[in-house]
């Protein structure tokens, strides 16, 4: 039981170091990643209530989601890097343009 | 039967990938044949014989992967194929060769997570698909390539991904508190302390990211703003729908008999009038079109969100049932008027190749099927009668004031009066004259119709009011005992 307390906050210190991490940098690298120590976080926390079993046995079913879980982080990673090389390429800035340029003319 | 709403456009997906030849639309119109014709089968059979599950692998629960029929996704389910049916074959003449061989497998493989996630069960599976509606999404909103698509595209990526990780954290709690998956069957087990309130709330807020109510709505104007006509239509009539169906199944169905959603649901509910009023007043004030529309989505999500403070804080309260045929109904309408609004915007920028509302006078005599269609849609929006905006708003109400919450009156009463300025603001710039000719290629005759039709539709169901209402009070099923147990 001691454990869990150690392992769940923990998982909860990191999802929220990576929710800052996200709001705060403007760089989307950083960003990426703080969101897959988001996931980190999550993935330790699953891990941690699996242990939660009062007979000492160990719950395979949120072992078994943190692998889906992995497997949906990579790919969306994945993804979002895609789309962050393509506008670096097209503008050649790491950051999302805020000023929001929808309003701007039209070509 | 049920399982087919999943496989066919799931094989559909697949075999467009693989075979992207000539022919890849047939695979678009092979399935909006087909998933129509089941989801209506699978709602006849709702309408007659009540709510029902099907266990897939024969697997028990409390294990087993369970679809779950019941009024509230036979309904989601007939708009998506509805909306998405005729969104195809709009599609399936919009697109040129290039685009269509990156379209058609996205856009089938989302149909295919939409259609499970207004049947799924047990909420992992409901975070892994709404994943897959994400990604789909995200990567149909980058279709174009253009900078700005590029970046709108990241944007609802990262605030989307944000968002299941809340609500995958919020399932974790679930999991914890009551050791099951089943949403059907943790209703009974939560014991409202901390742990169920932990999961509580980081599931709603990842699921109101995800829907685009108003605090996170900054990424929903510019995303289908910027996309092509047919997937505007898609990303903001059906996508934005997928997490307020999870949300609402998991506020009525799992949070609100634990009694943890007093707050909440006022908090909601006052978000959901403020979207409503700072979304239709950037409609009014916006100098494109599709900008335009894209605000009034903000804006109209916000309506669904008043169903929670009249649902969740009085316990078995009188005027619940009205509110519960409302938020449905204005899903709905809102989503069939939406994607007719994003495909005449289409239609208008194919022909004068701006969206801009001060190049767009004198459309009115020179398109003026589409004119027509932006005014019926618009009519929805409004809520005037006999559309089914008009149904929503009057449920709505209704409600609001038989529970003698009148504030919450704000939200229908302004937002249908601002409604009505934006509405006629782009119908007003459509029947001036211009001072000079501009030019206009005609728009293809399938192109003109299909929004129309979504059109008439999204009044239409305006008279079929009372199946739907029967649908949503008589067969619905909130709670499932294991067998064995009291």
């Amino acid at each position: 039981m001691h454990g869990f307390y150690i392992y769940a906050v923990t998982a909860m210190l990191l999802f929220c170091l990576g929710l800052f991490g996200l709001v705060s940098h403007k760089n989307l690298l950083r960003k990426i990643v703080a969101l897959n120590v988001m996931a980190g976080g999550v993935f330790l926390f699953f891990i941690s209530i699996a242990n939660l079993d009062p007979s000492g046995g160990v719950d395979p079913v949120p072992q078994a989601m943190v692998l889906t879980g992995i497997v949906v982080a990579i790919s969306l990673t994945a993804f979002a890097l895609c789309l962050a090389r393509r506008i670096h390429e097209k503008t050649g800035q790491n950051e999302l343009d805020t000023s929001c340029s929808i309003e701007g003319e039209d070509r | 039967m049920e399982s087919l709403l999943i496989l066919v456009p799931l094989a559909a997906a697949m075999g467009s990938f693989l075979a992207p030849g000539r022919g890849i639309a047939s695979w678009g119109f092979l399935t909006s044949l087909v998933i129509p014709a089941l989801a209506a089968g699978t709602a006849m059979d709702v309408y007659q014989n009540g709510a029902r599950r099907v266990s897939l692998g024969g697997w028990a629960e409390p294990l087993g992967i369970h679809l779950h029929m019941d009024g509230l996704s036979v309904i989601f389910l007939l708009m998506t194929a509805l909306g998405g049916a005729l969104v195809s074959i709009y599609s399936a003449f919009f697109f040129d060769r290039e685009s269509a061989r990156h379209f058609w497998p996205l856009w089938l493989l989302m149909w295919a997570a939409l259609n499970s996630l207004f049947m799924i069960s047990d909420i992992f599976n409901a975070y892994v698909v709404l994943e897959l509606v994400t990604i789909c999404a995200a990567a149909l909103a980058v279709l174009s390539g253009k900078t700005e698509s590029l970046q709108a595209g990241l944007r609802y990526l990262l605030v989307a991904m944000a968002g299941s990780l809340a609500f995958l954290m919020g399932v974790g709690f679930l999991y914890a508190e009551t050791g099951m998956l089943d949403m059907f069957m943790q209703s009974g087990e939560l014991q409202g302390g901390p742990v169920s309130a932990a999961a509580f709330g980081l599931m709603t807020t990842g699921l109101i990211m995800k829907s685009a109510l108003l605090p996170f709505h900054f990424w929903l104007p510019p995303a289908p703003g910027e996309a092509p006509a047919p997937v505007s239509a898609l990303l903001s009539a059906l996508v934005v729908k997928g997490s307020f169906f999870l949300l609402l199944r998991l506020w009525v169905g799992v949070f609100e008999p634990a009694g943890i959603t007093y707050h909440g649901a006022y908090f909601l509910g006052c978000l959901g009038v403020l979207a409503v009023l700072w979304g239709s007043y950037q409609a009014l004030i916006q100098p494109r079109l599709k900008l335009i529309i894209a605000y009034s989505s903000v804006a109209q999500v916000g309506y669904l969100f008043l169903m929670f403070p009249l649902l969740c804080t009085v316990p078995e309260a009188p005027w619940a049932e009205k509110a519960w045929a409302g938020g449905p109904y204005q899903a709905i309408s809102h989503g069939l008027a939406k994607a007719a609004l994003f495909l005449a915007a289409g239609n208008l920028i194919l022909s004068t190749g701006t969206d801009r509302i001060h190049y767009m006078k004198n459309i009115a005599s020179r398109l003026p099927m589409t004119t027509f269609t932006l005014g019926l849609a618009g009519i929805s929006l409004m809520g005037l009668p006999p559309s089914g905006g008009f149904v929503a708003k009057w449920m709505f109400m209704q409600a609001i004031l038989e529970s003698g919450q009148w504030w919450w009156a704000v939200a229908p009463v302004l937002g249908g009066l601002l409604t009505a300025g934006y509405v006629f603001r782009i119908l007003g710039h459509a029947f001036l004259l211009a001072e000079k000719e501009v030019r206009m290629l005609p728009v293809p005759f399938v192109l003109e119709k299909i929004p129309l039709i979504l059109a008439l539709c999204s009044i239409l169901i305006g008279f079929r009011a009372e199946e739907v209402i029967f649908l949503l009070q008589e067969h619905m099923l909130w709670t499932l005992e294991l067998e064995g147990t009291p």
